[in-house]
């Protein structure tokens, strides 16, 4: 039977809610927890000192939560890829990452709003849920003229600015493209 | 603390509430290419959108470029190192992240100079958390680059006095009466008895001194074959006990001849146990004195 398509745009055929990631395995090593905490200018001592750490009563260092909250972004891009443009990752910490433990991060397509798309993240290690949070993400993939169609009434700038008290949200009903987000081409 | 003493303390806290965290800071480093590929290093993020001459910084960075590193903060107010100061004199020397709330308004790039200010947006009443007592302190920072509004970062931390490491952790001792001997008797040599109403039949568990169904005082025992199934179970998240290690589950277990016991499920994670779950019993030694009966989970379909 021949369906009449209506032109809605859908920016990438993996962004349906209830979508399911593929799992990501961390291998969280010393090397791991203290070169991300370094990179992320993190110099605690829990994070790459264990006799200080075991004085805090802590068994061992642990992950701190830059780290973490890189882990989940670079998990949701790994997935959208390069295009995809992150607007608000907020995460909730439980169970520490800790030497020798290993957690997988699952993710969850929650929502999807015109190029919006929101991802519900969860990464469980050896001792429980480490890491529990939400991830709103554009997607790219809709020409400029479609663009604004897209994005008018689909409420996207309330998601993005809550909050902010600076006023910019109120560009972003328009300005998503041109103004605040990086669309990056190929070539 | 009493509780007039504790109710002083937290509104001395509360009053910290929309006071400045930071002013005027200015990150340390200009957001800048090395930093971006150390990051990226170390979190294997593979991204082509943080590397060539159209460079971003991941936009999970943002903390990054605030943070003060070994040479402390810049910028940090008065009135947080003040609170962390309260805290700190109250025992809650200890520190850690729990939160975090990030939006990216827009990406920033090699060059831009990132500047913040942050405000005190709560401090929590006295909480007890595994981790030990503490406050909940959430700020919330702006950062700008040039003025313009790049992206909000809110930030939860708890404050905490570190809970003591618990004398001993050896598990609670079981117990033991003349009601019951019978039945720790049988642990020991590795025998699960059950009681059994001499006058009607009627099996019972846990031992009680008689017969619920006809009265009766006399009994004696039946031993379980070990083999039964998950009637129910729990899973203990929290509190955590000396010598027990959450999460772990519990399992209500009815036995192969009809009476049912309490008793740790092993041999499957703790989120796998499932209701009619086919289990065989184990006796389990924890340390000299203690041996109790427990379940391990049995190959069967349905899980």
């Amino acid at each position: 039977m021949d369906t009449p398509r209506t032109p809605v745009v859908i920016p990438c055929a993996a962004a349906v809610a209830g979508t399911r990631l593929p799992p990501l395995r961390i291998e969280i090593t010393c090397t791991l927890i203290v070169a991300a905490a370094i990179a992320s200018r993190d110099y605690q001592d829990v994070h790459h000192d264990a006799e200080l750490a075991r004085r805090k009563g802590s068994p061992d260092i642990f992950m701190n939560i830059l780290t973490t909250n890189g882990l989940v972004g670079r998990y949701v891009t790994d997935h959208f890829g390069p295009y995809a443009v992150l607007r608000r990752v907020a995460i909730r910490l439980g169970a520490p990452n800790h030497p020798g433990d290993t957690m997988v991060l699952t993710g969850t397509v929650e929502e999807v709003d015109g190029d919006t798309v929101t991802v519900r993240v969860v990464g469980e290690n050896g001792i429980g849920r480490h890491v529990t949070g939400t991830v709103t993400v554009v997607l790219p993939g809709t020409d400029e003229g479609t663009d604004t169609d897209t994005i008018t009434g689909t409420g996207t700038d309330t998601d993005m600015g809550t909050g902010t008290g600076t006023g910019t949200d109120t560009v972003t009903g328009t300005g998503l493209d041109s103004a605040n987000l990086p669309v990056r081409r190929p070539g | 603390m009493s509780d007039a003493v504790e109710g002083a303390f937290a509104a001395r806290l509360k009053a910290y509430e929309g006071r400045p965290a930071a002013v005027a800071g200015v990150g340390k480093d200009r957001v800048n290419a090395p930093m971006i590929r150390h990051w990226c290093e170390a979190m294997g993020d593979t991204n082509p959108a943080y590397t060539g001459p159209d460079a971003i910084a991941p936009p999970t960075m943002l903390q990054a470029w605030t943070m003060g590193g070994l040479s402390g903060h810049a910028g940090r107010a008065e009135a947080y190192d003040e609170l962390l100061g309260l805290l700190d004199q109250a025992g809650c020397t200890s520190v850690v992240a729990t939160d975090c709330e990030q939006e990216y308004l827009r990406p920033l790039r090699p060059g831009d100079e990132v500047t913040f200010d942050a405000v005190i947006e709560s401090v929590s009443d006295r909480k007890r958390t595994k981790l030990g007592t503490g406050y909940f302190v959430t700020t919330r920072m702006d950062l700008r680059v040039d003025g313009e509004p790049v992206g909000t970062h809110r930030f939860r931390i708890l404050k905490y006095a570190p809970a003591r490491a618990r004398p001993g952790g050896r598990r609670p001792r079981p117990v033991i009466n003349r009601d019951n001997a019978g039945f720790w008797e049988g642990v020991a040599r590795h025998r699960l008895l059950i009681q059994r109403c001499t006058g009607c039949g009627t099996l019972r568990f846990p031992w009680l001194p008689g017969c619920n169904a006809c009265g009766c005082p006399e009994w004696d025992t039946v031993e379980a074959s070990g083999a039964g199934t998950v009637f129910s179970h729990v899973v203990v998240h929290h509190p955590p006990f000396p010598a027990f290690s959450p999460p772990y589950a519990v399992g209500l277990i009815e036995l192969a001849e009809g009476v049912r016991m309490v008793g740790n499920v092993i041999g499957v994670p703790y989120d796998k146990v499932w209701i009619g779950m086919p289990v065989r019993l184990e006796f389990a030694r924890y340390d000299d004195e203690l041996e109790l009966p427990v379940f391990r989970a049995q190959d069967g379909n349905g899980g």
